[in-house]
């Protein structure tokens, strides 16, 4: 392959399709909310174009401080147990033979083609006390009488754990399955166990798509909305709930453009923290 | 690849630009079709079996009925289309709440009442108004919240919204999640202040939250969802709460261990009115669509269908006491503080987002 810094206009010309496709569905509507997020709040109507900052000064309180830090603890929490758990599975489906693998990715497709609506009313019902998992565990002896695990804190994670696993596979997966299995066995031959060439192998070699996957399941789950409202209390309610509540309940579009904005703002700056915080480490 | 536009292809680009242009003119010129909007599932199913094909055989006009999303959704919708002189529905059902807040910004159409005799039955609080008196809905349904509960957890029925606050609920409430729909507030204000006129005042209103706060240990669940609820309260995992009259009947009718009650202090008494977009241009067709639903015997087929009470008053239709008291009830009704909504919109929702969060 040959590669020569690109000189000309037109040397740049295979990436004017993706560059005009950002603007036209991230640039433009982006810019639309940043603009109704300055306009003024009509009370008990809707907004008129303007420019004042109220909207951003009402987001400003320990409320919603509160509620963002929960928003971003708990998206940051449904990433890492995702990760966790769609690594070393990745890693054994990466070893499997072609024909096995197949399988596996279909039904982990199919998972994703679920809407929220039915992931969050199907865990609400098995985490219920009237047909849930924990009649199970009656019948066979481990618990007295069955108790309801929804609405709380755990059904909102298992929940969001649920729904971040299949992405977690799929990006974890090209970068696990051309893992060029000589490392391994090196690592074996000198005698590790295949834990030990696991965690200090594997792990380390392919750091930078789990630091990936981390930031796009915690992307992924902080706009999740309808899981926190169908499985969560209020306490469990995130910012996206909130941001919702605005748009559609109250009609005050531009303090939903805020608090959108905020959120956007926010997990744009912790992306880049975390992806400099990756880099540095990588070169020492 | 050539990506120069010929001729011919120039030519019938235009051709369907200029017959999309014409378009209106054509449907108004017809204007022998109405899009309505209602809200979407049970509604929309009850309606367009029951009421649109009645319609229709009745007045030459086809309907197109359209599933309206319940809450301010629909109005901005409406409101936003408005903008762009385009109207998704001609002709929607709108909970009062949103009737004021379109009336901000004039997006209904006057309604002229003398192409609506009919309209003059209709309880004047459901007839609403712009402040110079133009006609910006009619009344077009109304229903009640109750208190609901399931039989099998509860044998006895409960009699007062008080009973909510009985510690023996722990866990047990399902309520709705926004000041705007769930109207708990004036519940509290009937049943502990004596009236929602305590309700005037911020102090007021800053009591009756904190009245209301105590009642959170009981809530399992506050839903804006309502087959959310509705699941929990059939199946006894969420055994009391407040819920909407009509679908709780239809529920317990279809053999579902679940009730509805008018408490003491009285059912939350919402409606919804006919309110025209004033982006469309069908405005003749969608007045005989309200005149045709505001007669008497219109009226009483929906309580029938679809278990909603009537906007007019109850003698002029011909209903049973049972059938009566199946959708509705003599004691009277706690009547939402729409005007608060309107005047205090933020300030409400911020406050009570803080108490059922914080």
């Amino acid at each position: 392959m040959i590669r020569t810094a690109p000189r000309r206009l037109v040397d740049y010309a295979p990436i004017a399709w993706p560059a005009l496709m950002l603007v036209l569905f991230f640039v433009l509507p982006f810019g639309l909310m940043l603009a109704v997020s300055f306009f003024r709040r009509v009370p008990g109507g809707f907004y008129q174009p303007d420019f004042v900052l109220a909207n951003y000064a009402r987001f400003l309180t320990a409320f919603f401080g509160n509620v963002l830090g929960f928003s971003l603890g708990l998206a940051l929490l449904v990433a890492v147990i995702a990760v966790a758990l769609a690594f070393p599975f990745t890693y054994l489906l990466s070893r499997m033979r072609r024909r096995q693998q197949v399988p596996w990715l279909v039904f982990l497709l199919a998972v994703l083609s679920l809407s929220e609506v039915i992931i969050g009313f199907s865990w609400s019902t098995l985490l219920s006390r009237t047909a849930g998992v924990t009649n199970l565990l009656v019948l066979i002896g481990l618990m007295d009488q069955p108790v309801s695990l929804s609405p709380g804190f755990g059904a909102v994670l298992t929940g969001m754990t649920y729904q971040a696993f299949p992405y977690a596979v799929l990006v974890l997966y090209p970068s696990l399955s051309r893992l060029d299995p000589t490392l391994t066995e090196a690592a074996r031959t000198l005698g590790a166990s295949p834990l030990r060439s696991f965690f200090t192998v594997v792990v380390p070699a392919l750091r930078n798509a789990i630091l990936a996957t981390v930031i796009m399941v915690f992307v992924f789950a902080l706009g999740s909305y309808l899981l926190p409202q169908l499985l969560g209390r209020p306490q469990q309610w995130t910012l996206s709930v909130l941001i919702t509540d605005q748009a559609i309940y109250q009609s005050n579009m531009p303090f939903a453009a805020a608090m959108a904005v905020f959120l956007v703002l926010v997990s744009l700056a912790l992306v880049v923290l975390s992806t400099l915080l990756g880099q540095k480490e990588g070169r020492t | 690849m050539k990506t120069t536009i010929g001729r011919r292809g120039f030519l019938a680009a235009s051709g369907a630009a200029v017959a999309a242009l014409g378009l209106p003119h054509i449907a108004k010129a017809q204007a022998k079709s109405l899009k309505i909007g209602v809200y979407g599932g049970y509604f929309k199913d009850s309606f367009d079996k029951h009421i649109f094909p009645e319609f229709t055989k009745a007045s030459g006009i086809a309907v197109e009925s359209i599933a309206e999303p319940t809450g301010a959704a629909w109005l901005v919708q409406l409101e936003q289309a408005a903008r762009a002189r385009q109207a998704p529905a001609d002709v929607s059902m709108i909970a009062q709440t949103s009737m004021l807040k379109g009336m901000t910004v004039d997006l209904w159409a006057p309604l002229d009442l003398k192409k609506i005799p009919h309209a003059e039955a209709v309880l004047p609080h459901l007839v609403n108004k712009y402040p110079d008196g133009r006609i910006a809905g009619v009344g077009a349904v109304s229903w009640y919240i109750t208190l609901v509960s399931n039989t099998k957890v509860f044998p006895a029925a409960p009699t007062s919204w008080a009973e909510m606050w009985d510690a023996k609920l722990k866990n047990q409430l399902g309520l709705l999640a926004l000041v705007n729909n769930s109207f708990l507030l004036e519940v509290t204000a009937a049943t502990f202040f004596g009236g929602t006129k305590v309700l005037d005042t911020d102090e007021g209103i800053l009591k009756v939250m904190a009245k209301l706060a105590e009642l959170k240990p009981n809530v399992k669940l506050w839903y804006r969802d309502e087959a959310q609820f509705e699941q929990a309260l059939k199946a006894g995992e969420i055994p009391m709460g407040q819920y909407y009259h009509d679908v709780t009947s239809l529920a317990a009718g279809d053999g579902q261990p679940v009730r509805s009650t008018f408490p003491k202090e009285g059912g939350i008494n919402d409606a919804g009115s006919w309110a025209v977009s004033k982006a469309s241009t069908a405005l003749d067709a969608a007045q005989v669509f309200i005149d045709y639903m505001s007669q008497p015997k219109i009226q009483a087929l929906l309580s029938r269908k679809v278990g909603t009470s009537p906007t007019i008053p109850r003698k002029l239709t011909d209903l049973t006491d049972a059938e009566f008291a199946a959708v509705s009830s003599e004691i009277p009704p706690i009547i939402p503080r729409y005007d608060l909504y309107q005047a205090k919109e933020d300030w409400l929702a911020q406050k009570w987002t803080e108490l059922i969060v914080g």
